[in-house]
Order: C-alpha cells, then structure tokens, then sequence
C-alpha cells in the first residue's frame, strides 16, 4: 500500500495480496463479533410484531465489543441502559454495514481498490473500527513505542496496527484533501 | 383527538416543581462530551467533528486539541434528544462520548 489518492471522484489505493488478506481477515472478525451480539439478544416476540428491535440494556462483557459500543452516561446506569436498548440494534447494524462495504470492494487477493467518496466513509469508519479493537486487545497507549521488546508477546502484533494506523491517515488525507 | 406521543421521549413536562422549584434543574441543557482515548487518530477526530457537525476546520481542531489536552471537550449541547442523538452518531464513528446535564 502507498496511501490513498484522489483520482476523479474517486479514492484509489493499491493493496498487496497479504495486506488485503490482513485487512479482510481483521474486518472479518469484527463483523462476527458483532453479529454475535446481536444473535446473544433474547427473543422478543414484540419485536417481532412491532418490527421495532430493542436492544440489550447491559454493555457487553467482552472488552472490544464494550468499546465498539460504549454506554452513553458514565454514571447513571438507568439512563444508560435505556438509551443502549434504543440505539444500539442501530449502531451494529451501521458498524456491520461499514465491514461489508470493505469486504464488498476489497478483493481477496489484492490490487487496485476505487472507492466512491460514500465507500471510503465506509472504508474510514470500518478501519477505524479495527484499530479500536486490535488497540483494545494490545492494550496501547498515547506514548506506544514503534516497536516492543522482542520478549513482548503482543510485538508481532503492534506491526499491523501501526500499518492500519498508516492507511487510515492516509485515507483521512485523502479525503480531507489536505 | 390525540397527538402522537413523540417517540423517544417519556418524561414529563418539565414545568416548574411548586414544591421543589426544580425548573433550573430542567432548564440545564445536555452536554455531549468526548473523552480522550489512545487510538483514535487527532485527524480522525477532528474529521468527525466536521463531517458530524458541520464545524469549521479551525472550530473542529480546537475541540480535537481540547479532548487531547484536557482528557474531555463538550463538542455540542442542547435537547436531550438532541445530545443523545449526537452521542449515538459519535459511537457510530467509533469516539469515545458520553452525554451528561450540564453543571
């Protein structure tokens, strides 16, 4: 990958077979994670007659879906869990829209990606959806080195998140047209 | 006749109290405030701001240098309704917000 262009209306890129492997793979896992979620939600036969889904009122336990879906008050539980019931069947089904827009328009064994200016809003939030995952399980902080202590177990992964932290600012310039 | 009851919105009318006299309570706007996290990039974040909300470069990278410095910025206020809209399209973008009553 050499960063994101604007050519026409267009943001194009170029993605080697194992970055889009990478990239695929990483989105993948994001889309079944929250899918998860959603099948985890109990049957509501109200729902089902009203076709109006609420959500669960309780933040998940798993710590990547907690950030991907955070509570919207730090204090009031009540508040919180009333308001998650409401948006967050929304909210998944845009973070799952998002990881199929990649899926859609980056080919499996890599090459040229042209995305229109709605795909690569697509493309901007999904990647930034893997970052937000891949730092939660790494743990990273503001000051993160380049690289770890070759005896870190997590080294082999910071790589990739450094690269999607590259391609996401590229596409942000692309876009922002700076 | 009847008026659909507006979805989203159970609470009472928020008259004054004459007991309590609550109505600057209720007179407090919402605040959506976005705390500083350590993945989300300085440019993606001020990005946000101005796609979400239409704010100039220059006003969206004060609020971003703002969450960066002081942990926390207040980027909109307004209606509950409002504020909780805005925490739901800044989770969409995948920011760390939260929406509390003004102080």
């Amino acid at each position: 990958m050499n960063g994101w262009r604007r050519r026409g209306g267009l943001l194009v890129g170029t993605l080697s077979e194992r970055e889009a492997g990478l990239l695929r793979g990483m989105v993948g896992q994001i889309r079944d994670l929250l899918a998860a979620r959603v099948a985890a939600s109990p049957h509501d036969e109200l729902a089902e007659l009203t076709g109006i889904i609420a959500g669960p009122t309780t933040a998940p336990t798993d710590r990547v879906l907690a950030r991907l879906l955070p509570d919207f008050h730090r204090e009031d539980t009540g508040l919180s869990g009333g308001l998650r019931a409401l948006h967050e069947p929304e909210l998944l089904a845009a973070k799952a829209g998002v990881a199929g827009v990649v899926l859609d328009t980056c080919p499996a064994r890599g090459g040229r990606v042209r995305l229109s200016e709605e795909q690569a809003q697509a493309w901007l939030t999904a990647l930034n959806d893997v970052r937000l995952a891949l730092g939660t399980v790494l743990e990273v902080t503001e000051d993160m080195p380049d690289e770890l202590p070759p005896d870190d177990p997590r080294a082999p992964h910071l790589g990739v998140y450094h690269w999607l932290t590259w391609v996401q600012e590229s596409l942000i310039q692309a876009l922002a047209g700076t | 006749m009847t008026t659909p009851v507006e979805l989203g919105q159970a609470r009472v009318d928020p008259a004054v109290d004459p007991v309590t006299d609550e109505a600057s309570t209720e007179d407090r706007p919402w605040l959506t405030i976005v705390w500083n996290d350590p993945v989300n990039l300085m440019s993606y974040v001020t990005y946000v701001f101005q796609q979400l909300f239409g704010y100039s470069r220059d006003q969206a990278t004060k609020l971003m240098l703002d969450v960066h410095h002081k942990g926390r910025a207040v980027v909109t206020s307004g209606s509950r309704d409002k504020v909780e809209i805005d925490v739901a399209k800044l989770h969409g973008a995948g920011l760390w917000a939260t929406m509390q009553r003004d102080a």
